[in-house]
């Protein structure tokens, strides 16, 4: 027997109708969303504090079910989604209210729960940081959220208890995409070897399109069909955990070996051996064969067992960053944009700005690859002028927008600006890492 | 003859922390060696100077021609701490395809893109 997974999401921002098609002609037995970044949590929970309007979910939770239920329903696919982040039962009552809209009353749905860690707790766990090694008090700054990587099995139990929608909070990416795996092909949650497989392929399925052809394309060099018409993938998984990584027929983009193994090592280090909260996988002794067009199998992926700790993920406010940018084109540009620079690093001399770090770029020439940038061969035509400085408080970050409004009249000649459109200053919150006994978790399963 | 990097593999960077990862894959088996030879973890800290502040690791898995860099202190202090436009690093595995590579004459045809047939 083979299992159909698709995926309908790799993140909050990710487009919606890849995962309308996946559930309209993909033949999916589960379509799988994950749409949670490292930072997402600590954004939602000082939402939370700010703005009582906020539900604590994925705030395209409607557009995603509406995009995808019809079909699911009439397929019956199901779905598991981290939509929750620090809401699953509120996201999954959501979801029951949109089934109902479209007719289904007598569809189980599912919230787990369980890896939001109080800060009493967390601090009662003793647990050291990842980054540093020191206690979780050495944290700078506030600490606004603390929250486990949860693994595959409590969805599994979802699922096996009869859920058709399974929304979580903070569960690690592959975890979304084996759980269907344990439960269709009978898996225990100790069987290494089946579970690292099938965690190396729910790898591939969680970031959706960069394997499809999606963070891929380089003209003349990996060239794309259709790049516009990109679709999500789909895993078609066998009992071992093997599976054929496709697509959608008619879509752009591309399945081949070289989508693969980019998708394989993205966001990896020590490729032998990738922590899941469910498995230890190893990716070196994977088979990548060609079975014929956007259809490639991925086997012999190894596992080992399941460490003792999970992951937690803390964040803690540090401060603010202020940022603007004005811009420059024609001769000259770029000796226009060096004086404007000097200017402002004189100007903030001036004002005293109270700053952790100051950085002044050029779009165009050194913004991206900063210090490692060629020197331009020649007079670059256009170049932008960004400005962004690291401080304690808000105040001082809005010092940067107003210096960079005054460069519209008391700078550099030919000095183009846009008026301010936007708030010019965001929160900083650090993120930091620490291990916790496996124990230490309890995952609770509620049914809306 | 030294060719740059773009011509004989394909990358793609990853962030997590202040982590850049950058995976780095032959287009052909028979690249891969010279690639094991010259790109080392030394060469790849020096080429991003001033980029990367802390060290550089190298995982390597032959069978799938693929060399995989972990570099510390790649992102300006972690995603939402940086002051870089591209705090993600997302384009940082583009940077890793200047570097040259020396190969031998005879692979000339096989090269991707620009350099092929040089």
């Amino acid at each position: 027997m083979t299992v159909r997974i698709g995926a309908g999401a790799a993140w909050w921002g990710d487009r919606i109708s890849p995962a309308a098609l996946n559930a309209a002609e993909g033949d999916l037995d589960y379509l799988c969303f994950e749409t949670m970044a490292e930072a997402t949590v600590s954004a939602a929970q000082v939402r939370a504090r700010r703005d009582p309007s906020f539900k604590g979910y994925d705030t395209y939770l409607d557009d995603r079910m509406r995009a995808v239920l019809p079909a699911c329903i009439n397929r019956g696919t199901r779905i598991v989604s981290n939509q929750g982040w620090i809401n699953p039962i509120g996201a999954a009552t959501r979801a029951k209210e949109l089934l109902a809209e479209h007719g289904i009353t007598n569809w189980k749905v599912a919230a787990v729960t369980g890896s939001v860690i109080s800060l009493d707790r967390l601090h009662a766990l003793g647990a050291t940081l990842m980054e540093t090694g020191g206690p979780i008090s050495s944290i700078p700054g506030e600490i606004v959220s603390a929250e486990a990587y949860l693994g595959a099995e409590p969805i599994a139990d979802a699922l096996k208890a009869g859920a058709r929608i399974v929304i979580t909070g903070r569960v690690a990416d592959p975890s979304i995409f084996l759980a269907p795996m344990m439960v269709e092909h009978g898996w225990s949650a100790h069987d290494a070897l089946r579970l690292g497989q099938g965690s190396g392929i729910g790898h591939l399925m969680e970031c959706g399109a960069q394997v499809t052809g999606g963070y891929f394309a380089d003209p003349g060099y990996k060239d794309v069909s259709e790049p516009w018409n990109l679709a999500f993938p789909i895993a078609e998984v066998d009992a071992d955990g093997s599976a054929v990584i496709t697509k959608v027929a008619k879509t752009g983009g591309a399945v081949n070996r070289q989508t693969i193994l980019e998708q394989m090592f993205y966001e990896v280090h020590d490729p032998a051996n990738y922590i899941t909260p469910d498995v230890v996988v190893d990716f070196t002794s994977a088979v990548i064969e060609d079975k014929g067009a956007n259809r490639v199998r991925v086997s012999g992926i190894g596992g080992k067992a399941r460490t003792d700790t999970l992951k937690v993920s803390i964040g803690a406010q540090e401060g603010f960053i202020g940022e603007d940018m004005f811009f420059y084109a024609g001769p000259g540009a770029l000796e226009r944009a060096q004086l404007a620079e000097r200017i402002l690093r004189e100007r903030f001399k001036i004002i005293e700005i109270k700053a952790e770090d100051i950085r002044i770029d050029f779009l165009g020439v050194n913004a991206i690859h900063g210090a490692m940038s060629p020197v331009p061969a020649a007079p670059p035509y256009e170049v932008a002028v960004r400005v962004a400085a690291r401080t304690k408080t808000r105040s001082e970050a809005e010092k940067i927008g107003r210096e960079v409004d005054a460069m519209a009249v008391s700078g550099v000649g030919h000095t183009g600006k846009r008026v301010p459109h936007a708030d010019r200053v965001r929160e900083v919150i650090g993120v930091w890492s620490a291990l916790v006994p496996r124990a230490a978790l309890t995952p609770q399963i509620h049914f809306v | 003859m030294r060719v740059p990097l773009r011509a004989l593999a394909h990358t793609r960077s990853g962030d997590k922390g202040d982590i850049s990862n950058i995976v780095v894959v032959a287009y052909e088996p028979e690249f891969y060696a010279a690639l094991a030879e010259q790109l080392t973890p030394a060469r790849v800290k020096a080429h991003f100077k001033g980029v990367i502040n802390g060290a550089v690791e190298r995982y390597e898995v032959p069978r799938l021609g693929v060399l995989n860099f972990v570099a510390h202190g790649a992102l300006g202090g972690g995603v939402s701490r940086s002051l870089c436009l591209d705090n993600y690093g997302k384009a940082l595995g583009a940077a890793m395809l200047s570097v040259e590579i020396e190969i031998p004459d005879a692979w000339s045809p096989r090269l991707r893109g620009a350099n092929q047939g040089r």
